[in-house]
């Protein structure tokens, strides 16, 4: 295993640096006691007493996904694979999050569960809820220890402390804030860590762009590195047999990048979802993903430019230093005291927020998919929020375990994109067949989602022993993905064709042509419908100029 | 549950606290820190920025306070 953090990489902080990173940590944790009074009942606790207005759900539903793997992961992208990176975002997250709001939103809001492995049990059974409740908890786990090693990172390169040390620190501040308020006091945090990462972040990429001499110099730069031009556009060289530096065809970026990896993460993640779910009415619900997409849009400018900039300005980068390094090193050269100490706080705000929405959601999905239907039905409202709060404990302890799993890998995002290949891309599958498609049976949705989510291991497997050659990492997890999501509709088509359907009056609300939310009148289950379409096409619309800007 | 407490209210009330005390450092700085940023009085700029923007959430949240019942 990789031991983390040569102790070359160590800034210069200062008192001032420590009252900004303090004050920081007191209103978090002033936010949790607070918070803490309010949370009444379950539905307070788990989907935030469903009372949020959209702006919070919609920033809190980018900051979810804001955590390390987005910060230090697409910086280290931006530096290893150059412009390509910025296809996560608008071939990958923008499309998927519009589609979410306007095709899917409605019936998750309007059928009232509490997550989306309940959705899935409303839909078929209470073994597909299971299964899925299962695996996204073991996701949830390791990408928890991805954002607890990131953490340890930066307070490693902060204050020197040994790796274990930190990561154990940081646990534990996380679970005090999160067992506190629970999910109100997480969206809460997140929408407050999301103004600080990006005011602390721009200063960050304004002064490396100084410091490389300005645009054009870098981009004179990149031709001359090891990228090379390709790393500079985001399409020219993705043909058939062409050489680019992910070493993937625009057919791999558009159908396992964007449709599969990208609409599975968006539409079926529930530490996404769950966000959206404590939106006060179906409006605010609806338009939570595509007001989160507006900032989306832009923020390769923070996390794959500084990357590139990183590439030209810090020499062994990729050798010498892991490309994870690329932000917490720009931020070691260019910035004095003050403007560090706030930067410092985005970061570690980031990677807290990011562990918060892992384990928020984990303990939510432990509780309400696998201990209240299955294990221990009929208890009272105290008992779950008593249970909720053990999970929260449970899953952080399991995320101090996988942080050193993450530990091993030296480009955070190429790890999780394979984990997200192996979990959402066949729930996705599942998803969709079954808004689509009423025959879709209870049976044909089980043997789907295990069929799916075997096969994608199996490939990832051969290639990780060398048995197939799938060319990058990267690639690898798109190609896993599409397999994971091929594999998942066959068996479900062909085992719903001959297995009992499901009695067609009990889908109300759950499959598309049908009323999203059934007990309401049909103009409220329509709410925010026409806005939310007018801004998801702008979105789209400023994704395609962006795109043209860099083909 | 309705309304938690005011979160624009928290964010600028921080942003005001953390761009007072950057715009104050960034008055002072000296050779060595604005040779680090380029020669960008950054510390000043930043914190400028984020005076502005916590004005501007103390005012969004003192004049319309959130209404959970109601359609926004």
């Amino acid at each position: 295993m990789h031991v983390l953090a040569e102790s070359h990489l160590r800034l210069s902080v200062n008192a001032e640096d420590y009252v900004i990173l303090a004050v920081y940590f007191l209103v978090v944790l002033g936010i949790g006691f607070a918070a803490r009074t309010r949370v009444k009942t379950a539905l307070d606790y788990f989907v935030a007493g469903r009372s949020l207005p959209a702006w919070v759900t919609g920033l809190a539903f980018v900051s979810a996904n804001l955590g390390a793997t987005e910060v230090i992961g697409q910086a280290a992208n931006g530096a290893q694979y150059g412009a390509m990176t910025v296809h996560y975002y608008w071939v990958g997250a923008i499309p998927a999050m519009v589609f979410l709001a306007i095709f899917m939103m409605p019936f998750y809001y309007g059928s009232r569960v509490r997550s989306v492995p309940e959705f899935l049990g409303r839909r078929y059974d209470g073994s597909t809820q299971a299964l899925n409740a299962v695996v996204f908890a073991i996701a949830q786990v390791l990408i928890a220890g991805i954002n607890l090693y990131a953490l340890a990172i930066v307070v490693q390169a902060m204050l020197g402390w040994p790796q274990w040390v930190s990561i154990v620190v940081a646990g534990a501040f996380v679970l005090v804030y999160i067992t506190l308020g629970g999910l109100s006091s997480a969206i809460y945090n997140e929408v407050l860590q999301f103004f600080v990462i990006v005011v602390s972040l721009v200063p960050v990429v304004l002064l490396s762009l100084k410091k490389a001499g300005g645009w054009a110099a870098m981009k004179t730069k990149i031709d001359a590195s090891v990228l090379g031009n390709p790393g500079l556009h985001a399409w020219r060289n993705t043909g058939f047999g062409s050489h680019n530096p992910m070493d993937a065809s625009w057919l791999s970026i558009v159908f396992g990048l964007g449709f599969v990896l990208s609409f599975g993460y968006w539409t079926t993640n529930f530490a996404e979802i769950q966000r959206a779910l404590s939106a006060k009415n179906m409006s605010a619900a609806r338009r939570t993903p595509v007001i989160a997409s507006y900032p989306k849009v832009f923020l390769p400018l923070i996390t794959v430019l500084p990357g590139m900039l990183a590439l030209v300005l810090v020499p062994g980068l990729g050798k010498t230093y892991q490309y994870n390094d690329a932000i917490p090193l720009l931020i070691r050269d260019v910035l004095p005291n003050g403007v560090l100490g706030l930067a410092l706080t985005g970061l570690l705000a980031s990677f807290m927020a990011g562990m918060a929405a892992n384990v928020s959601s984990f303990n939510t999905v432990l509780t309400t998919d696998i201990w209240e239907p299955f294990l221990r039905p009929g208890r009272s409202d105290e008992y779950y929020v008593r249970l909720g709060r053990w999970f929260t404990v449970a899953g952080v302890a399991a995320g101090v375990g996988t942080a050193f799993i993450a530990a091993s890998f030296s480009n955070l995002m190429n790890y999780m994109q394979t984990l997200f290949g192996f979990f959402n891309a066949p729930v996705f599958a599942t998803f969709l067949v079954g808004l689509i498609w009423r025959r879709m049976s209870n049976a044909g949705a089980f043997c789907g989602l295990a069929a799916g989510i075997t096969g994608a291991i199996l490939v990832y497997i051969l290639s990780v022993n060398h048995v197939v050659d799938l060319g990058s990492s990267l690639n690898v997890s798109f190609i896993v993905a599409a397999i994971g999501f091929a594999v998942d509709i066959v068996v479900s088509v062909l085992v719903s064709l001959v297995t009992t359907p499901v009695e067609q009056s009990r889908l109300e609300g759950l499959v598309w042509g049908s009323n999203p939310d059934p007990g309401a009148a049909a103009a409220l289950s329509r709410a925010g419908r026409g806005s939310t379409i007018a801004l998801g096409a702008g979105v789209l619309v400023i994704a395609l100029i962006l795109y043209i800007l860099v083909f | 549950m309705s309304r938690l407490f005011e979160l624009r209210v928290i964010i600028g009330g921080l942003f005001l606290v953390y761009g007072v005390i950057l715009t104050v450092t960034g008055a002072v700085d000296n050779g060595a820190q604005l040779a680090k940023a380029q020669g960008v009085r950054i510390n000043l700029w930043t914190g400028l920025v984020m005076l502005a923007i916590g004005v501007v959430f103390l005012a969004w949240g003192v004049a319309r306070p959130d209404n959970p019942d109601q359609e926004s």
